[in-house]
């Protein structure tokens, strides 16, 4: 188990030339830091900036190192940063395990080899048997799980959360939350998370940052 | 290195730069052995496109020639093709290698020196072909073929008529008028510049002209616009009577066929004296239907294919050329239930066998025999057709 | 991130451009020069204004200007007055849903096709004419009467209104849903206003924004459409575009001078139409704005209701009957006049014919699927590089796409046949293909374009989040994700190829025959039996396509209940 960490140097984003959001912090491994904020400050697109998915008419300024190593100029699939969204996003055109090995990196043995560590992967997050199964036949909390699955199998370095929350009931949020965060500290990840909702702030137990909008 | 050049040269040669000789018709046939010929041929006529395939099949069958059916909405396409290439100095390697042509468009070829030839006469069937008694098949519409077309079937022009509801057609094209005024909308001819259009304007023209002789001269060596002054007055009063009162015309001759079958028309005209009989075969046409000509004759001519200059299959071309003067496919191209063409050959000069197969024909119900179709009026010089064509589009082509 | 994408997507949309763009300005070039009697092949390299002299002798002139402006006109306001009739009585109701379901298959008959169908439906001797005789109209023989090619051309502009209403419609509906106009509706009729007047003071003005490059597309389209006019469209003399097409088939090759003189005049009509049409518009708007200004309400919905119900069943029995009638002729024995029927029915023709038709088809469809299989490339690589490297199109771009349906094919493609002539070049399938290629990427790019901006952009981002290279992402996330637009934009393409007639025409110099030429040409020679198979395999064709892009997917995403109707 490595030790990770994240930092987010003077990051700023514009969007068409104007400031937009900005944020300078240092996550440690298996630590939660929290952003809040009203919707429409930027959170999300704060979140693509470090992702390195800007949409066209956005730049930004900063940088952002993982475990020392700038990736601020490296494309989307080489950082090595993992991220939920709200909707769990599962590819309607693949199975559940089609889902999970589209996440397994390569290099990771022959066919069977790939398919035993997706069985593996099921069994971990009480799936045992869903290989075959259309995503769009899941329960939330279900489908939840094997987006967080197929996220963890990719070995991200670090991992954000988009408000991946908040579509869930009450029961399968706080649920879902302890699996992520628990995932997230046995792999010691630097996780930043977005959110609107302080109980999610509350259950993370990290540093909270408010956004605000620019003046 | 050289002396092996020098030795290949004359193979590489021979098929790029000598034409097949036609008075040595084992080469032809050996240079023929594995050619695509691609045949120009109009396709508006099923029949006559059924007739092209079964002739490729023969034709391939007997000397490996591949026969492919290039079918024109106009013949013109592909002289303006052969023309196009010559433009851009593409003088070998054609796309057309046998083109069916008469009339203008062999004129126009003549003289532009768009043809490849002669080669006609020196064909092995040419010799059954009946000279003396259808001159037209050295004379395309007065032009001199000089052996750079070969004739393949005779035209002559007939009407044909429902006898259920038209018992006793007008022989005459006065008489034509007349029953036209009693009967308005029962008659039309495809619109000009269609050949059979112009066709019976210049039939028109025979039965309104004192000296035929004229229409054998160019017409800018005659007093065309006195000539013609009886045609245009007749044509005047008749227009109002047309179908549709001549402010719609058939665009081709077999359109007619479909209206005479929809009871839109009574009366037709025809350049194919067996058109009918194949129509009733095909259940196309009523079998009440019957032909006839008019009285004092009617126009005949002969059907060519010609070899442009270009051409890429000199060698099967002319071998196919000489298939259709056989009397197996001449036989054929005669028989209502497939063509109902005339045949160019003298009967005279076939042999007994062959000469069995034209005598057990049964040329169906609508077909005249030949001595009922009567002798066929010569074709008037090219010029008259462009020129009448070109009066008609000024006079009935814009009335609106 | 460079590395990751090919050097071609950057340039994608210029080499699409050019695709496009280049055959219709070298086809302009080829049609200006001879115009002005400049064609070193026929050794006239000095300019002059001979050819147009040449034109304004032939004595059809005036009538043949006028037929193409009167039928452009008429066919363009008819279906575009029809389609807002339609769209102000029912959009939104239930009665809608099943007119569009009944119009919307109608976009996938060719204009050949339809025209030949409603050609034998409406002919003194069609139909029509044999249910009601003789016990009704008292006719044994069909009656002496000038309906179809009639010399006001108003045959053929029926033959374009029932092909043009359901584009339009189509057109309308992809872009009500971002004008809310029941929210409109709802609103207008709150403060008492009649249905069909609120629609159309509420909806339509912003609706005719978006629908106006495909109106102006039907109207120069119709102005110079060749194969519905040679089908249904008067003789005496033609509509210009026909006769430019017979001077560009003449032998004489002197004739293709005053043909390209009459090709720019025929550009300049629809120039002219153009211009008056976007005058109207501004008319009647203002008279609109008036209207609306005067607060009436309109009264009764019902008769417009009755109206717009009855133009939609009209259009669909017109060309749904005349397709039945071909098919029924094409296996018909001994068919006499006044009988509905015919005598037998007998598979002859199909025997004797159908085995002929297989080659046509196979060119039909080489031609469709390399021109689609082009189109399609270049579109995607288009969106890719749009969303990859942000390369978006524009205003400029989307007026681009629609130039190739603006400027009339009769305009440049006789040029781009005589520059082929001049330059020497071969025409070939090659070019016939390229010459689709023009015309199909419009619709394709029109087709897949909106599906694939909408689809959800998250999808790229978890897919680079999990280590997936942006080819990777296209390949096993985009494609997949896109199989049914993708293959509702094939069939599209592949419709607008099959009916392509005048580019087969003229760029395969007759040497390229398709179904639409076949047709079209037997079209002269009348036999209804041979017609009617061609014109059943042509239309077979199409909705062979449509129906493969609507079953396909269902087939492939059987398992997947999400990739069913939704994305």
């Amino acid at each position: 188990m490595s030790n990770h960490q994240m930092r987010i140097e003077r990051v700023a984003v514009f969007a068409h030339g104007a400031p937009l959001v900005a944020l300078d912090a240092t996550i440690a491994g298996g630590e939660v830091l929290t952003v809040m904020g009203p919707s429409g400050v930027g959170k999300s697109t704060l979140l693509a900036a470090i992702t390195g998915t800007l949409p066209p008419g956005f730049h930004m300024t900063g940088r952002v190192v993982l475990n020392g190593v700038d990736v601020t100029d490296q494309p989307p699939r080489a950082r090595r940063i993992g991220i939920l969204f709200q909707d769990d996003l599962l590819f309607p055109h693949l199975s559940v395990a089609g889902n999970l090995a589209f996440g397994l990196r390569p290099g990771k043995g022959n066919a069977r080899a790939r398919r035993a560590l997706i069985d593996t992967a099921l069994d971990d997050i009480g799936l045992t048997g869903f290989g075959d199964r259309d995503p769009a036949t899941l329960s939330g909390g279900q489908k939840a799980r094997v987006a967080l699955m197929r996220m963890l199998l990719s070995d991200p370095a670090a991992l954000l959360l988009d408000e991946a929350f908040s579509r869930l009931d009450a029961d399968r949020r706080a649920q879902i939350r302890d699996l992520v965060f628990t995932r997230a500290r046995q792999r010691n990840l630097p996780v930043l998370m977005v959110t609107h909702d302080a109980e999610d702030a509350r259950a993370a137990g990290g540093p909270v940052i408010d956004l605000h909008p620019p003046s | 290195m050289i002396r092996w050049l020098a030795a290949a040269l004359p193979l590489i040669s021979t098929p790029l730069w000598a034409d097949p000789d036609p008075a040595d018709w084992e080469a032809v046939l050996d240079a023929a052995q594995g050619q695509t010929v691609y045949w120009n041929a109009w396709g508006g006529s099923t029949t006559t496109n059924d007739f092209i395939a079964w002739a490729g099949a023969r034709i391939a069958e007997d000397h490996g020639v591949t026969l492919e059916h290039v079918k024109l909405s106009d013949t013109a396409d592909a002289v303006s093709r052969v023309l196009a290439e010559k433009t851009a100095g593409k003088g070998s390697g054609g796309a057309v290698d046998l083109i069916w042509i008469n009339g203008a468009n062999f004129a126009a070829m003549k003289e532009n020196g768009l043809l490849y030839g002669p080669w006609a006469e020196s064909l092995p069937n040419w010799g059954l072909v009946d000279v003396a008694g259808k001159p037209a098949v050295i004379n395309d519409f007065t032009v001199p073929t000089d052996g750079l077309e070969s004739p393949w079937a005779m035209a002559q022009v007939v009407f044909y008529y429902d006898t259920a509801r038209l018992p006793e057609p007008p022989k005459t094209m006065r008489a034509l008028g007349d029953w036209l005024a009693d009967h308005p909308g029962r008659f039309t001819y495809p619109q000009p510049p269609d050949f059979l259009g112009a066709t019976f304007m210049k039939q028109a023209l025979y039965g309104m002209i004192d000296d035929p002789a004229v229409l054998q001269q160019p017409v800018d060596q005659v007093d065309y616009a006195t000539l013609t002054a009886p045609l245009w007055a007749f044509m005047d009063e008749l227009t109002p009577n047309l179908w549709r009162s001549g402010r719609a015309y058939p665009q081709t001759g077999p359109r007619q066929i479909q209206m005479m079958a929809d009871g839109e028309i009574d009366l037709a005209i025809s350049f194919s004296p067996g058109e009918a009989s194949t129509a009733i075969a095909n259940g196309e046409l009523p079998d009440t239907v019957r032909s006839f000509v008019m009285d004092g004759g009617t126009i005949g001519n002969a059907s060519f294919v010609a070899i442009p200059y270009n051409a890429n299959a000199k060698a099967g071309a002319m071998v196919l050329a000489n298939f259709l003067l056989s009397p197996e496919a001449q036989a054929r191209a005669q028989d209502p239930n497939v063509l109902g063409y005339g045949t160019v050959l003298a009967m005279d000069k076939l042999a007994d066998a062959d000469r069995a197969r034209f005598d057990t024909l049964e040329l169906g119900i609508a077909t005249l025999s030949p001595a009922d179709l009567g002798p066929a009026l010569p074709e008037p010089h090219p010029s008259w057709m462009t020129r009448i064509e070109k009066d008609w589009t000024d006079r009935y082509g814009v009335a609106q | 991130m460079s590395r990751n994408n090919p050097m071609g997507l950057r340039h994608a949309p210029a080499l699409t451009v050019a695709l496009m763009l280049g055959p219709v300005l070298a086809g302009l070039l080829g049609t200006l020069a001879p115009a002005f009697g400049y064609f070193p092949a026929l050794g006239r390299s000095g300019f002059s204004l001979d050819p147009f002299r040449q034109l304004a002798d032939w004595p059809g002139l005036g009538a043949a200007m006028r037929l193409s402006v009167t039928t452009g006109l008429a066919a363009t306001a008819l279906s575009l007055g029809l389609t807002a009739l339609i769209l102000a009585a029912w959009h939104g109701t239930r009665g809608f849903r099943w007119m569009e379901r009944a119009l919307s298959p109608l976009l996938s008959v060719p204009h050949a096709a339809a025209a030949f169908g409603i050609a034998f439906l409406i002919a003194p001797s069609g139909w029509i004419a044999r249910a009601l005789s003789p016990w009704a109209t008292g006719w044994n023989t069909p009656p002496d009467l000038l309906i179809l090619q009639d010399p006001w051309g108003i045959a053929m502009t029926l033959g374009l209104v029932v092909k043009e209403l359901p584009f339009l419609l189509l057109m309308s509906l992809a872009a009500l849903p971002q004008l809310r106009p029941q929210d409109s509706l709802r609103v207008a009729q709150s403060l008492d206003y009649g249905r069909v007047r609120g629609w159309m003071l509420t909806v339509f003005p912003r609706l005719y924004g978006l629908i106006r490059l495909p109106v102006y597309a039907v109207l120069a389209y119709s102005m110079t459409v060749v194969d519905v006019a040679i089908i249904l469209g008067p003789n005496t003399p033609p509509p210009l575009s026909v006769q430019i097409v017979r001077w560009m088939n003449d032998p004489d090759l002197q004739l293709r001078l005053p043909a390209a003189a009459a090709a720019l005049v025929q550009l300049g009509l629809v120039a002219a139409a153009l211009l008056l049409w976007r005058g109207a518009e501004a008319a009647i708007a203002r008279a609109g704005q008036r209207l609306a200004g005067l607060g009436a309400r309109g009264t009764g919905d019902r008769p417009w209701q009755l109206a717009a119900l009855g133009a939609a069943g009209l259009s669909v029995l017109l060309v749904l009957l005349g397709l039945a009638g071909l098919g029924l002729w094409s296996v018909a024995g001994f068919w006499r006049f006044p009988d509905a029927l015919p005598d037998a029915i007998t598979l002859n023709t199909w025997m004797r014919h159908g085995g002929g038709a297989l080659p046509v088809l196979a060119t039909t469809l080489l031609v469709a699927l390399w021109a689609t299989a082009i189109a399609l490339i270049l579109t995607l690589a288009c969106l890719e590089a749009e969303r990859r490297l942000g390369l978006r199109m524009g205003r400029l771009g989307s007026l681009m796409l629609y130039l190739p349906l603006l400027v009339p094919q009769i305009a440049f493609l006789p040029g781009l046949q005589t520059l082929a002539l001049i330059t020497g070049a071969d025409l070939s399938l090659t070019s016939v293909v390229l010459a689709h290629t023009v015309f199909v990427i419009p619709y394709v790019f029109l087709s897949l374009g909106d599906p694939y901006r909408r689809m959800d952009p998250r999808f790229d981002r978890v897919a680079a989040a999990l280590g997936a290279t942006d080819r990777r992402s296209f390949w096993h996330l985009r494609l997949p994700l896109m199989l049914g637009p993708v293959l509702t934009a094939a069939a599209i393409g592949i419709a607008v190829s099959v009916g392509q007639y005048l580019p087969t025409l003229l760029i395969g110099a007759g040497r390229i025959q398709t179904l639409t030429t076949e047709a079209v040409a037997l079209a002269a020679g009348g036999n209804r039996r041979i017609i009617g198979i061609y014109a059943l395999l042509q239309t077979g064709t199409v909705i062979a396509g449509f129906a493969l892009a609507l079953i396909l997917p269902r087939l492939i995403w059987a398992r997947r209940r999400d990739m069913r109707g939704a994305v």
